[in-house]
């Protein structure tokens, strides 16, 4: 396949994946700012902007006020904010016909409509009465065009890369909110068994759709260490970091069979993937979590680039 | 430009308002739907096309980047014994065309002969010195060719114009059928309508066969190249590379290395055999044509004199679709062929004769004048339904430049009808077959893709101006 198409299919997922995971996080912020006053909601939101990096982007058109529903809509639908959820789409959906011949008739046909369907619902300001819809819309979407995925695409290199670029971005989209997060996961500020803490905690698990299997695992046991074991480590949860980079590893490899080569790219990832995997939350603890964190989402990045080198994704 | 329906052929109804033989099957279906169901397909249609991205990028209007060719449901039918006519004669025009290219870059014997003026090719910019004494392989020039058609009566169908660089719409063929018979299923096993679905299959052979020196019998290796996704038959371009199995590359794509032109893939460079080019001749390679394209490949020309790839359609076929050429394509086809052209023309003054153009300059106001090298109904002038102050300033563009002009009479075109919201209207089509060419013979998928304007009364069917589809079929015997 052409270095532009795989290209373009790896980025492709990775901006569905990232507007999915946005939905998930703007949803775990607007739950957390109903239950709380309105100078702990604004710290909500911001907390919110942090993780996504929009920080400089909001506060230059906003100052400080964290108003909720400026938050929401500039995340989801403002022009101002570049790597607004309706930029993605579309910026998913300019790929889908970039690599349309890489792609099956069905996949393409789920990212057009996701786009369509975005588009009418972002064409005006969401009012906190439709949030949850819109909000609902991403998800839904971004699930049809991975069940047109798994469905009905060859298992060949083009699915290896689009399926890289899914576990890519969700790794760093995880790692990003423990980086954001980590204090909340901390023993030694946690206000052991207060209310609040549960609450944050609970939060941080909404915002990756972990929170009942979190609970169903722990039965209900709600502890920082815990959570951010369960985050990083537990390869069972789909969207924690042992489990991204074990599916990682896999695509990976699998593209290392057909093509025949272990390039530098192999190396990388059965390097994190070992790391992940022989990890304890206690010397994750020892180490220093906001380190750990640090250094995992740089060596995510790492390996992005490495990938665009090796199989030549451009010029 | 308006012209009465009373006087218009329609393909459906005779004089009498008794349906044609080719409509019986399809009107005897027709009059047991309910209206209101049809009217509701009509609507689906639509989303149809909205949901495939079928869409079409109008240059210039930026609001509608994407917007989508209107489709009509009432298809447009053809029986077999005029289709049997019409392909004989379209063979015989295609043929005429490639062995027209061949001399015009060898010895020139027409021109020789006295049968074609040299000055037509004289500045023609169409023609390129660089094909001058090459052969291209298989000796192909036109490996895809769209042949416009107009009808104005029973047996009266003429030949509008020749597209010999890259005929686009045949996306709009194949995807009008689908429609209609994922719309109407029961209406196919009622009608027995010949196939037209196997064209990408075709195409991918049919380029295959034209396999350049340095394919050396192996499987040769086909990409379809285009500008890129904001040109406005980027659709199509994908759709079928993609039906076809092949890359779809972009100039960036694409550079020469050891002779041949390759594409940068995950594994490496990798050679291509034949590139199916949608990029006009002027940006294919920045070396020999245009130095500021960034949209073909640097030396792909030297490459392809040296038999190092086949490029289809090849560089240098634009100048049989120059509407000056076209005015002796009755010439040319007898004197390639030895026939009689069993197409005819439509009758053409040519501005550049004195006689001509002293005709013309007499009856503007009923005559359709184009220019030249120009296309997509741009910048002409249609007479009839034009003010005279819009004539007599054309008038002046004409003196001031005549040979840049031809100009043809107001044709009745035929009709058939749409659906409107007031039931079956009238419209006036046109019909463009589409025709494969490989040293295996000539290829012409049943059909092709019928444009109907869509306003009462025009005559313009381009997509560009406001034209719409129909689904064509060819009955089957």
């Amino acid at each position: 396949m052409l270095g532009r198409s795989a290209n373009g299919i790896f980025w492709l997922f990775r901006y569905l994946e990232r507007a999915e995971n946005t939905a998930r996080l703007v949803e775990a912020g607007f739950r957390m700012a109903l239950t709380r006053d309105a100078a702990d909601a604004s710290d909500e939101w911001r907390s919110v902007v942090v993780t996504l990096g929009l920080q400089g982007a909001y506060q230059a058109k906003f100052g400080s006020d964290y108003a909720g529903s400026n938050v929401f809509n500039f995340i989801l639908r403002d022009r101002d904010n570049p790597g607004n959820v309706l930029s993605m789409v579309e910026q998913a959906r300019h790929n889908a016909r970039m690599v349309r011949t890489g792609i099956t008739r069905e996949v393409w046909e789920a990212v057009n409509e996701s786009w369509m369907v975005l588009k009418e619902e972002l064409a005006r300001t969401v009012t906190e009465t439709r949030l949850g819809g819109v909000l609902d819309l991403v998800r839904r979407q971004s699930t049809l065009v991975r069940g047109a995925m798994e469905g009905t695409m060859l298992r060949n290199d083009i699915y290896y890369f689009a399926r890289a670029g899914s576990f890519i971005e969700r790794a760093d989209n995880t790692a990003r909110l423990l980086d954001v997060k980590y204090y909340v996961l901390l023993p030694s500020v946690s206000y052991v068994g207060s209310s609040l803490d549960n609450v944050q905690w609970d939060n941080v698990l909404r915002a990756v759709a972990g929170d009942r299997a979190y609970r169903w695992l722990n039965a209900g046991r709600m502890e920082a260490r815990g959570i951010a074991e369960f985050l990083m480590l537990d390869g069972r949860f789909p969207r924690s970091l042992a489990f991204c980079y074990a599916q990682l590893r896999d695509y990976l490899d699998r593209l290392s069979d057909e093509y025949g080569d272990r390039l530098e790219t192999h190396e990388i990832v059965a390097r994190t993937h070992q790391q992940l995997k022989h990890q304890t939350i206690d010397a994750v603890f020892e180490q220093g979590l906001h380190q750990v964190i640090g250094q995992f989402i740089a060596a995510n990045n790492h390996l992005a680039q490495q990938i665009q080198r090796d199989y030549r994704f451009t010029e | 430009m308006t012209n009465s329906s009373l006087s218009s052929y329609d393909e459906m109804l005779d004089a009498d308002g008794f349906t044609r033989p080719a409509y019986a099957g399809y009107c005897e279906w027709l009059k047991q739907q309910p209206p209101e169901l049809l009217r509701r397909k009509s609507g689906e249609a639509e989303a149809f096309f909205r949901k495939t991205g079928i869409t079409f990028n109008v240059y210039g209007n930026e609001d509608a980047e994407e917007r989508l060719i209107p489709f009509d449901m009432v298809p447009r039918i053809i029986n077999a014994a005029q289709w049997r006519r019409l392909s004989r004669g379209i063979e015989q025009r295609v043929r005429a065309l490639n062995a027209f290219l061949h001399d015009l870059y060898h010895r020139q014997e027409i021109v020789r002969a006295g049968r074609l003026p040299e000055r037509v090719l004289k500045a023609n910019k169409a023609f390129l010195p660089q094909m001058a004494g090459f052969t291209p392989p298989g000796g192909v020039y036109t490996h895809i060719v769209g042949i416009d058609l107009v009808r104005t009566g029973e047996e009266d169908f003429m030949v509008l114009e020749d597209n010999a660089r890259t005929p686009s719409g045949v996306s709009y063929m194949l995807e009008n059928r689908e429609t209609m018979m994922a719309m109407f299923p029961e209406l196919f096993t009622k009608v027995r309508v010949r196939e037209v679905s196997d064209y990408p299959r075709r195409l991918a052979r049919s380029l295959a066969a034209c396999a350049p020196p340095a394919a050396n019998g192996h499987k040769p290796v086909v990409a379809v190249l285009t500008p890129g996704t904001f040109n406005s038959a980027y659709y199509e371009h994908a759709f079928l590379a993609d039906q076809m199995g092949a890359e779809l590359v972009e100039g960036s794509d694409l550079k020469v290395e050891n002779g041949r032109v390759a594409m940068r893939t995950t594994r490496g460079w990798e050679a291509i055999d034949v590139l199916y080019r949608r990029v006009d001749d002027d940006y294919l390679d920045p070396l020999t044509f245009k130095p500021e394209s960034v949209l073909g490949v640097s030396g792909i020309m030297d490459v392809y004199r040296a038999g190092g790839i086949t490029i289809a359609n090849a560089p240098g076929t634009g100048i049989a679709d120059d509407k000056a050429i076209y005015s002796f394509m009755p010439e040319i086809v007898e004197f390639y062929t030895g026939e009689k052209p069993i197409l005819a023309n439509v009758p053409t003054w040519r501005c550049a004769e004195s006689d001509s153009l002293a005709y013309v300059m007499d009856n503007l106001a009923d005559l359709v004048v184009k220019e030249v090298h120009g296309s997509g109904g741009y910048g002409m002038l249609i007479g009839p339904t034009s003010s005279r102050r819009e004539i007599a300033m054309f008038a002046e563009k004409l003196r001031a430049n005549p040979e840049n002009y031809i100009a043809q009479p107001t044709l009745s075109l035929s009709t058939v009808p749409i659906f409107t919201k007031a039931g079956l209207a009238p419209r006036h089509v046109d019909l463009r077959p589409f025709v494969l060419v490989s040293p295996q013979g000539i290829d012409i998928t049943p059909g092709g893709l019928t444009r109907v304007a869509l306003k009462k009364g025009s005559l313009v069917v381009n997509s560009s101006q406001g034209g719409g589809t129909k689904d064509s079929w060819v009955l089957d015997d």
